[in-house]
């Protein structure tokens, strides 16, 4: 374990970023898509539909074109032939004929008009639509997320990478969002017109269709060649880049330390080598990226002309011209106008084919994206069987009852099996009875132990790193739950107090403080949310706060921005002990909480954390004996066994451990 | 700052003169296509053999490679260019930045600097390769088609001079609107996922004081500030699609409608048949351009504000240089601070007040005083971390202005209060103190800094793996191995900023004996919270609120000093020892 931060997890390191860079591009677990569409279609049902329904009629829209054009170059060629069978050659009989067609073409034109004042409402609606299902679901599973997060155990948060955690937020989130508003859309209406096209494609001609059938294969053989290249080479992109970026990190870390030992040049060196992999990884990947475009272009380019051409040749050979119009009893020949609608089909196909292999990359890294967000979304929550109730309570002649308002005094109230309530005053009596513990099942880290802390005691443990201590106290709140033995807090097992109320009746300042973004005020009044502000300054006095606030720019309006980076740690150390004292709990856990406080200022906040104390039971866990030194009982702990414990006197007396830590001759850490 | 940024294109220019060049001939060659094939329509419509079609449809074909060739080709130096561009813009920043002083190392954060070199710079890397690319092949197709269109379709051509205005104008106001309301929401996200760091960060405490409910409350409604800005940037942005359908109907209709007009009316001699499709397919590409060049404006002028940002840094110029000639040796480890103060940059307090202080060579001096009270500032400047505002410091009789800056390092080593160690195995951070130290050099070194013992009980001894951040060995042992690799120097001056505060006392006066013993000639500052840590220095400084409250040896200053003999007192108040 950690020892600053109690067991979180370490910053990655550079191969590991880049490991994680390289599982981050594939991995995506089966039925996660329909899963994503469950949830879709759970939150926005009527509005999906809706989409669906527009994008349907937007795509039929799509598709028209294809048809008017043919019907609009069938009554040119009509008109043109008309011209020639009867030899006209004045203008104004060309005229004559325009005029005669006239009215088929403005009813073309109308019903083209009134089909696209459709396309353009669908389109309107859709896209609007889509905009705001996008946000909204985007914005949901952002809530869900961090609701679930919020319910996650503390060994979660122990075991995860911090980063990783958070890219839930920014990455996956963000793939999503392109997913849902670009290329699921996309991808339905491609996948719409395609059909369509392809149906009308065969109803004029089969022969043009199977050309067409033809170079989409090729176009498919070539996405498949060339993406699995260019996702090959992405990868090893994303490798490089987390090993540069990785490296870019630590180096900028240690600035100060490369400047010390005058190492600039050589990290310089060790820089442009990595930088200029990264270079050529990047230039790789993109490459193939880059000619897909091209090549799926001219794929098209050149189907276009295959298609003009074989038409050409077929109406020129005056070759029968089989199609689903034929069967019907339409034409059986090839005409101009069948071809001249077939260019057009060929690049609207074509354009939706390569707008769809475009769109392959970024969905399977959506998908993958989407897979890690239910991970965590499946992951198992705090469990809390606990009934026992932290109340308020008043006491009257009939000894405790209930009370609605705050009364400074705090009861257990238990529920029993048979329907009766009773009430058990809080005191702060906390007793470990043969508890074994181990992070991960076959380690132990706490061995059989035994202790009891009475109110109003003051209970310091004392130990090398990886002794338990903190281990202790990650028990007592139950952010991890004990194997074996029990532990109870004024005599109910605490497995029975419901999580929060047990949490409530304790207050613990840490030696890694954490501040939120907010005003100094607002950090205070986290202890207690009903606080006054007259009460955050009196805890922010009692901590020996108050006076280096008052000396901030906006006193107790200063805002705190990146966890408080701008305070020094001895300062932010009691910011976190006027925090805890404002929530006034009957038992508190430091741990190292004045680590980071010089030794003057310690003396001086002593008096403060000495009435902080006063009368509640108190766990400190110091790496200072001084700080220790006056406990009720000190327990020095070795590899999850307390092996001393006595007040300072006795253990000094005892000669043994402690009496070595405190002469120096054994190392603290 | 253009200047600053396409500085970096070096070597890439000809990748990036090439990229736009190709994309150019790429587009002639796509324009031809449709004039080509509506000719080869319109003379099948009037009935001509095979021999034509055969000929046209291998022009056609051979022109469809040659404008894939060039794509290839645009698309093989476009990666080229900007790739090369991103590498050039790293390696500057990187290099600028290993020149930066400790002041602007404060100034910039490191936090920032590190976005600056990978965020930054991947968007810049995008933004340039859609300049050069698409940026380029979008305004040139516009012109070409219509170009092409004109020569096609004649008068018709018009209609494209009415719509294209129009669409355009529609698009850039739908952007203009958008943008601001994009880069405040980007703010806002960016705000929202610092709290839900903070939140990750901070699990404990918000567990501890079951907050959990209060911080979903929170965030729930940030969230939806979010989802709110972005629901009505994204609306406004989907206004795009309708506009461009709008566009490309108008222009159907309109085309077909009158070019049916002129054919029938001009008996095909005008148009024919095949302009229909000729102009049609213009019109897709004229409004495809338009609409990429609105997308490609929303990403540039994103990116710009990441430029800015490199900008910045390229253009920082490190305010500690290397004197005009400068001295490259030092006499001895003596220091002399002479009416020094110093004030932080940006900060209107001084940090050090009028410094006076003679430290005689291979004096060993401790330095103490509570947190906030310079003591780290004033060993900063004697190897000129940071220049003095006032006053001077003197390294062996000569200022620290006048030395070579690798000189004055070299011989002053410090180990820093927040020091680092790298990842890489523990020879090789040793290493960064002597490159040519041999094995026997390392582990004699390490003796003195007490750091061989638990060395050599790795199981990998001094080949042991130091993960980043050295997370795998202790606080104590991570002071140790800093004190090793700055020993390794072999410095006239050795400078332990707070570098024992994790080991024991007992080590820690085995250290101190060592030096003393070993390196004896080094003149020694020790900062220390642990007055065991510096009782038996030659002379002690006692600092407080950034200056000198008082000098001398442990009983002297135990009669003198009231702040040492509070300190003093806090560390064996009831016991006869310290803790």
């Amino acid at each position: 374990m950690d020892k600053k931060t109690g067991g979180f997890a370490k910053p990655g390191g550079s191969s590991r970023a880049a490991a994680a860079a390289a599982a981050r591009t594939s991995s995506v677990k089966k039925g996660t898509l329909k899963r994503l569409i469950g949830l879709l279609l759970e939150e926005y049902k009527v509005m999906l539909i809706a989409i669906v329904i527009t994008m349907i009629i937007f795509s039929l829209v799509s598709a028209m074109p294809a048809i008017y054009i043919e019907k609009i170059s069938a009554l040119i060629t009509d008109g043109l032939l008309t011209i020639k069978e009867n030899g006209y050659t004045e203008l104004s009989e060309f005229s004559a004929v325009y005029k005669e067609m006239f009215p088929t073409i403005i009813k073309y034109v109308l019903i083209m008009v009134c089909v696209y004042l459709l396309g353009l409402v669908s389109v309107f609606t859709y896209t609007r639509l889509g905009a705001i299902v996008t946000q909204g679901f985007l914005c949901s599973l952002r809530k869900r997320v961090f609701a679930k997060m919020q319910n996650l155990p503390i060994r979660y948060f122990d075991t995860h990478n911090h980063g990783d955690i958070m890219s839930h937020y920014t990455n996956d989130i963000d793939t999503l969002r392109q997913l849902i508003s670009q290329a699921l859309p996309n991808f339905i209406s491609s996948a719409l017109t395609i059909t369509l096209l392809l149906s009308i494609m065969l109803y004029y001609s089969i022969w043009l269709t199977l050309v067409v059938g033809i170079g989409v294969i090729a176009m498919f053989a070539v996405t498949k060649i060339i993406g699995g290249n260019s996702a090959k080479y992405f990868i090893k992109q994303q490798a490089a880049l987390g090993r540069t970026e990785g490296y870019i990190e630590e180096m900028i870390h240690g600035q100060k330390v490369v400047k010390v030992f005058c190492h600039e040049n050589a990290s310089k060196q060790d820089f442009d080598k990595i930088n200029e992999q990264l270079c050529q990884d990047a230039t790789n990947a993109n490459k193939f990226a880059n000619i897909l475009m091209p090549i799926m272009g001219n794929i098209g380019n050149i189907l276009y002309v295959i298609v003009a051409f074989v038409g050409g040749t077929i109406l020129l050979n005056n070759w029968t011209n089989p199609s689903i119009n034929a069967l019907l009893g339409g034409e059986k020949f090839m005409t101009v106008s069948v071809i001249v609608t077939y260019l057009g089909m060929t690049k609207q196909f074509c354009q939706n084919i390569s707008q769809v292999s475009q769109q392959i990359n970024s969905v399977i890294m959506a998908l993958a994206g989407a897979s890690r967000i239910f991970d965590l979304l499946d992951e198992k929550t705090e469990e809390d069987e606990g009934y026992v109730e932290l109340v308020n309570a008043s006491e009257g002649s009939d000894g405790l009852t209930e009370s609605p308002v705050c009364t400074g005094i705090w009861a257990w109230k238990h529920r029993h099996g048979d329907g009766t309530v009773t009430y058990t005053r809080i005191e702060g009596n906390i007793v470990f009875d043969h508890v074994d513990f181990g992070y991960e099942p076959d380690k132990i880290v706490l061995d059989d132990i035994t202790l009891y802390a009475e109110k109003g005691q003051k209970i310091a443990l004392v130990g090398s790193t990886g002794a338990g201590k903190t281990t202790i106290t990650n028990l007592i709140n139950r952010f991890y739950d004990i194997a074996d033995g029990k532990i109870r807090y004024d005599n109910i097992n605490i497995n029975k107090i419901k999580k929060s109320d047990l949490r409530r009746s304790l207050g613990v300042v840490l030696q890694e403080v954490n501040l939120f973004t907010g005003t100094v005020m607002e950090n205070i009044k986290y202890g207690n949310l009903n606080a006054t502000d007259e009460e955050c300054i009196a805890a922010a006095k009692l901590a020996n706060a108050d006076g280096f606030i008052r000396m901030l720019p906006d006193g107790y309006n200063t805002i705190i921005k990146g966890d408080g980076s701008d305070l020094s740690q001895g300062q932010r150390q009691l910011i976190s002990i006027a925090r805890a004292a404002i929530a006034n709990p009957p038992l508190m856990i430091l741990d190292e909480a004045t680590s980071s406080i010089d030794t003057r200022t310690e003396s001086i906040v002593q008096k403060g954390m000495d009435a902080l104390m006063k009368g509640r039971t108190v766990f400190v866990i110091a790496h200072r004996l001084s700080t220790i030194k006056n406990s009720d009982v000190i327990m020095v702990m070795d590899h999850g066994k307390i092996i001393e414990r006595g007040n300072h006197e006795q253990l000094i007396e005892k000669k043994g451990t402690y009496y070595r830590l405190y002469t120096g001759a054994f190392e603290l850490d | 700052m253009l200047k600053n940024i396409l500085g970096c294109v070096r070597e890439y220019k000809k990748a990036s003169i090439l990229t736009p060049a190709f994309v150019s001939l790429e587009v002639v060659a796509e324009c031809f296509l449709p004039l080509l094939i509506s000719d080869l329509i319109n003379k099948i419509q009037n009935g001509c053999d095979m021999k034509i079609i055969t000929k046209y449809g291998l022009a056609l074909v051979l022109l469809a490679f040659v404008s894939l060739a060039l794509g290839v080709l645009s698309g093989h130096y476009c990666a080229i260019a900007s790739c090369g561009f991103a590498k050039n813009l790293r390696h500057d920043m990187f290099h600028k930045i290993q020149e930066f002083s400790f002041s602007e190392v404060d100034k910039f954060s490191t936090s920032s600097l590190v976005t600056r070199m990978t965020t930054d710079v991947s968007n810049l890397q995008m933004a340039y390769m859609m300049i050069i690319r698409i940026a380029v092949r979008c305004p040139f197709m516009l012109i070409f088609a219509f170009i092409m269109s004109v020569k096609l379709g004649g008068k018709l051509a018009l209609i494209f001079a009415a719509v294209v205005p129009l669409l355009g104008f529609g698009l850039f106001k739908i952007i203009s609107v958008v943008r601001p309301v994009f880069v405040k929401v980007f703010k806002k996200y960016d705000r929202l996922n610092e709290s839900v760091q903070e939140n990750i960060k901070g699990m404990r405490v918000v567990k501890s004081f079951v907050r959990e409910d209060y911080e979903q409350e929170k965030f729930n409604k940030a969230a939806d500030d979010v989802c709110a800005d972005f629901t009505k940037a994204e609306k406004l942005l989907a206004l795009n699609t309708p506009l461009m359908q709008l566009a490309i109907y108008i222009i159907m209709i309109f085309v077909s409608f009158f070019c049916s007009k002129i054919i029938i009316s001009t008996n095909g001699t005008e148009l024919g048949i095949g302009t229909l499709s000729g102009m049609l397919t213009y019109s897709i590409q004229i409004l495809m351009s338009l609409m990429m060049v609105s997308m490609i404006f929303v990403m540039v002028t994103m990116a710009i504000e990441g430029a800015n940002r490199i900008s910045e840094i390229l253009s920082e110029e490190s305010t500690l240089k290397n004197p005009e000639n400068p001295v490259t040796s030092l006499r001895d480890g003596s220091i002399d601070f002479e009416d020094v103060s110093f004030r932080y940059n940006g900060n209107s307090n001084m940090a050090l007040t009028n410094i006076n202080l003679h430290i005689k060579p291979g004096q060993t001096v401790g330095i103490i005083g509570g947190t906030g009270s310079s003591k780290t500032t004033l060993v900063n400047l004697i190897s000129r971390l940071y220049d003095v505002t006032e006053g001077k410091v003197l390294v062996g009789g000569v200022d620290v202005r006048n030395y070579d800056l690798d000189t004055l390092r070299n011989n002053v080593a410090v180990v820093l209060q927040k020091n680092v160690l790298f990842s890489g195995t523990i020879k090789e951070n040793l290493r960064w103190g002597d490159p040519d130290a041999s094995d026997e050099e390392l582990e004699r070194i390490c003796r003195i800094a007490m750091a061989d013992e638990f060395i050599q009980n790795f199981p990998k001894k001094y080949d042991t793996y130091i993960e980043q951040g050295g997370t795998n060995v202790s606080g104590g042992q991570k002071q140790r191995l800093c004190i090793a690799r700055a020993l390794l120097k072999k410095p006239e001056i050795l400078i332990l900023d707070d570098s024992t505060s994790a080991v024991d006392t007992k080590t820690d006066a085995l250290l101190r004996k060592a030096f003393k013993e070993e390196i004896p000639g080094t003149t020694k500052l020790i900062i220390a919270q642990r007055i065991s840590s510096v009782q038996d220095c030659d002379l002690i400084v006692v600092m407080n609120d950034g200056k000198i409250d008082g000098t001398g040896t442990h009983s002297e200053l135990l009669e003198t000093n009231s702040i040492y003999r509070e300190v003093f007192e806090s560390q064996t108040k009831g016991g006869g020892l310290n803790g």
